[in-house]
């Protein structure tokens, strides 16, 4: 059993966009949602948005960055291969506005976040306004797509397209020329702090999508709490998105941390051993 | 085998039998199974300790009245095929409920030995006979026509595999939703391998499957499929989706680096294999000093379960004093035995961290034991200026769980108690017709015994649901 590869095609240098199969998943699932993914025996279960699917076609979008083995390993998935589990939809769907202007605010992979929110809000008719960043114009995902569901700004860091410089900058431009109703934001987490600054004193409802580290993804073990509004929330059940005005994001991103020196090891370990399999019991999907 | 029966006498001279158990220093490093099994020569000196007693108070003192003196007298007469035969007639798990049910509360508490002495040492005995019937099995059959009704059972912890299980066999078409990749539920996730290895919870699931039950996992009702699609097409329903929701403390630090709750430790170690990393590509941390918060089974594993990922200091804190340690005696004794440390009489205040939000310690206050409470228990009460903080580096939450919200808040027609558990009745049904609940979602966390009798008595309701018979009740 798993789910198949069906096609993984590559969209900037560490980005991929994988289809899977998955027909319960690609049938009820909603913009905001989520899978857990585990490629097979002895891997990770790792927390993935589903960025698009095909009902018919029994499928789900994901669009993963390779920053640790995790992700490594799941890029490298050929089509035609077989991912061992993958659970969901999980998480709250977004609250998505059905009039007025809403800015979607993505920074680097948070394209894959941003991507269902926004075509979803297109469909709905909302003034629609995209923004998204990236180091340079290489790894800009989604720009057609983007561009076809409404205005889309894009900037780099480097300024090699676009405007040069922060998504937050295009923002703070854009909520003092313009009537803003909401934001949604996805992205690094100093990326989604700098946001909440921003229309924050404006008071214009901004949503985050938190990406704290998960475990089950069902509520089970308490790893993904974030604190919103001076209370525990876990992100996978309550969330991920949350009200960005009331999140403790310095928390956030300090748990974020807390497993460096042991993804550095996992990725050496790779390096030296060249992944041995894992066999036993958590061999059975 | 003895021709002549012993005499009561003779049998008051046997000295209750110890369970063989890996060397406490070598164990203390590896996640093997630390009891080893009664050898046979053991199992016969200890079955004969059994008085054989008119009124065997033991089979009262077990949730699922497991026909005590019939499987202890068959493994006196050395006929293990029936004594097995009479375990698996009241115990669809007894490798599991040998080696994890509290014993000492139950049957051998009322073992009429154990007033004078040790009680027979029933757990053990148990053990010996369901590992000996997993190298011997017997065919298990379905033994009614097919009914053409179909069973969704959710959740694959103890009470939903018993469930299973008896379903299937009586020709019912069985499919179980398991939320994690794995089944088991908390057999899997929960208990580590040094005192229920994942093979006993493998064969019980292959078992299951060869009956003909299918076990779809990464299915999370509520979310993949909601209560009321299953409803429609299924003709009855099982919810046996446990007290997964971890408690904490709400006390300041809990968001640091190095605070786990003891699901998460214990998961991220027996369901991801943590302890194999950079092998398996879960990490945890592994602490050099770690501390416990709590007294249950689950204080008791998390605290044991850090000494073997080489803790230096792996401390037990908990608020009461070592009388009313909910964990089994058998666990905490190993524990001890393995260089695990106890602070007993101390509440926990607050965590303390350095500037980088790591974990440098535990702030307790000393408590002195007040009236006892409700549950009959003392309530500990703080001694005003007893402060002081024990430096650890990791600290572990295991203070108790509660009912997820996860399928219940996705089906508002569904009454549940003020305390967010299911409502049931006597069958073991909900309020929705068809809808049936047990194990720890109906009873808050209980134990595993408990789970798997509701899942046979939920299986007889089910039974008698789906043929329209009323049921005869049993007594939980
Ligand atoms: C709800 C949710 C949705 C997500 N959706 C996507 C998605 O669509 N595409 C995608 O590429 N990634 C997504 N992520 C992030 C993704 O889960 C992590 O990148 C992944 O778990 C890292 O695993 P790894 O072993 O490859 O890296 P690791 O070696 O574990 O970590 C490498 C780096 O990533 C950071 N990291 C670790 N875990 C996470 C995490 N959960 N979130 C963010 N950073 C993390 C670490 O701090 C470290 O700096 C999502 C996370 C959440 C919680
Ligand atoms: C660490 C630990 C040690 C313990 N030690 C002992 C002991 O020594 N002796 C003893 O008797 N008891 C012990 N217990 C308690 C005992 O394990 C439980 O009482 C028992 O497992 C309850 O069984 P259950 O079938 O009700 O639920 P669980 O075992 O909790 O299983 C529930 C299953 O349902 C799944 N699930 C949850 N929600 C959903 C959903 N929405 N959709 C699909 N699936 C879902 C879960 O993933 C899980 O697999 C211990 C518990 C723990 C945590
Ligand atoms: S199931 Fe538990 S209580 Fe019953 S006889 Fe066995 S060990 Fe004792
Ligand atoms: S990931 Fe375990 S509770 Fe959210």
């Amino acid at each position: 059993m798993g789910h198949e590869v069906i096609s993984n095609t590559s969209l900037s240098p560490t980005v991929h966009r994988l289809v899977v199969s998955a027909p319960r998943i690609a049938v009820v699932r909603q913009p905001g949602q989520f899978v857990i993914v585990r490629l097979g025996p002895g891997a990770e279960r790792i927390p993935l948005t589903i960025v698009g699917s095909d009902a018919a076609a029994g499928t789900i979008e994901l669009v993963i960055q390779a920053v640790g083995k995790s992700t490594a390993d799941l890029v490298a998935v050929a089509a035609g291969s077989y991912i061992d589990d993958v659970a969901g939809p999980l998480g709250q769907p977004t609250d998505l506005i059905t009039k007025g202007t809403a800015v979607c605010l993505a920074g680097g992979v948070g394209a894959a976040v941003m991507y269902p929110i926004a075509r979803r809000l297109s469909e709905i008719g909302v003034e629609l306004i995209t923004v998204v960043g990236a180091r340079s114009s290489a790894s800009i995902l989604f720009e057609d797509e983007f561009r076809s569901f409404g205005d889309l700004i894009v900037c780099t860091d480097d300024g090699s397209a676009g405007r040069a410089g922060f998504v937050t900058d295009a923002l703070a431009d854009l909520i003092a020329a313009q009537t803003v109703d909401v934001v949604y934001a996805a992205g690094p987490v100093p990326m989604m702090r700098a946001a909440s600054a921003v229309t924050s004193p404006r008071d214009i409802r901004t949503i985050v999508s938190l990406n704290p580290i998960m475990v089950d993804g069902t509520g089970m073990c308490g790893g993904c709490r974030v604190t919103v509004a001076g209370a525990m929330r876990f992100a996978c059940v309550d969330g991920p998105e949350f009200d960005a005005h009331s999140v403790d994001f310095d928390e956030l991103a300090d748990r974020l941390t807390t497993y460096g020196a042991a993804e550095r090891i996992a990725v050496d370990h790779v390096c030296r051993s060249a992944g041995q399999p894992v066999t036993g019991r958590h061999g059975a999907g | 085998m003895t021709t002549e029966p012993l005499t009561k006498r003779q049998r008051m001279a046997i000295g209750r039998q110890e369970m063989p158990a890996r060397d406490a220093g070598e164990r203390s490093g590896t996640f093997n199974e630390v009891n080893l099994g009664f050898t046979e020569q053991l199992a016969l000196l200890e079955a004969q300790r059994c008085l054989a007693c008119a009124r065997p108070v033991c089979v009262e003192g077990c949730p699922v009245s497991v026909d005590i003196p019939s499987f202890v007298a068959s493994i006196e007469a050395g006929d293990l095929a029936a004594a097995a035969r009479a375990l698996f007639g009241d115990n669809a798990l007894p490798a599991v409920t040998g080696r994890v049910c509290p014993q000492e509360h139950q049957c051998e508490a009322v073992c009429v030995r154990g007033r004078k002495g040790a009680p027979v040492a029933i757990g053990h005995l148990e053990r010996f006979v369901a590992d000996w019937a997993r190298g011997h099995p017997h065919d298990d059959v379905v033994t009614s026509e097919p009914s053409g009704r179909r069973v969704a059972i959710i959740g694959a912890g103890p009470g939903g595999l018993t469930a299973a299980g008896e379903l299937a066999r009586r020709g019912h078409d069985v499919t179980i939703y398991e939320a994690l990749h794995l089944p088991g539920g908390v057999l899997s996730y929960g208990i580590p391998e040094f005192r229920l290895p994942n093979e006993i919870v493998d064969n019980e699931v292959d078992r299951l499957q060869a009956l003909g039950v299918h076990i779809e996992c990464n299915v999370v009702i509520g979310r993949t499929y909601t209560l009321d699609e299953l409803r429609k097409s299924f003709d009855a329903l099982f919810i046996s989706v446990g007290a997964g929701l971890p408690m904490f403390l709400d006390i300041p630090g809990e968001g640091f680096k190095g605070v786990y709750t003891a699901n998460e430790y214990l998961t991220r170690v027996n369901l991801m294999r943590a302890y194999a990393f950079p092998e398996a590509d879960t990490p945890v941390l592994r602490g050099e000093r770690v501390v416990v918060i709590g007294g249950g089974n689950v204080a008791i594993d998390a605290v044991r379960t850090a000494r073997r990922l080489g803790a230096r200091q792996a401390m037990i804190v908990y608020r009461r004093s070592r009388p009313e340690m909910p964990a089994r005696v058998e666990e905490v004794h190993h524990a001890e035995q393995e260089g695990v440390t106890f602070e007993f009489q101390v509440n926990p205040v607050a965590i303390e961290g350095d500037a980088d939000r790591w974990v440098t310690g535990l702030r307790v206050i000393a408590t002195e034991l007040g009236e006892p409470d409700e549950s009959g228990r003392r309530a500990p009460r703080p001694i005003a200026g007893s402060e002081r903080v024990i430096p650890c580096d990791a600290v572990v939450v295991a203070v108790g769980t509660r009912a997820n919200p996860l399928l219940t808040s996705s089906s508002p027609d569904l009454a549940l108690t003020n305390r967010g558990y299911l409502a049931a009745d006597e069958r073991g049904m909900t309020n929705l017709p068809g809808v049936f609940a047990g194990g720890d979602i109906v009873r808050g966390s209980a134990t595993v015994i408990l789970a798997m009798a509701d899942g046979k008595r939920v299986a007889d309701s089910i039974d008698s649901y789906l043929s329209g018979t009323p049921v005869e009740l049993t007594a939980p």
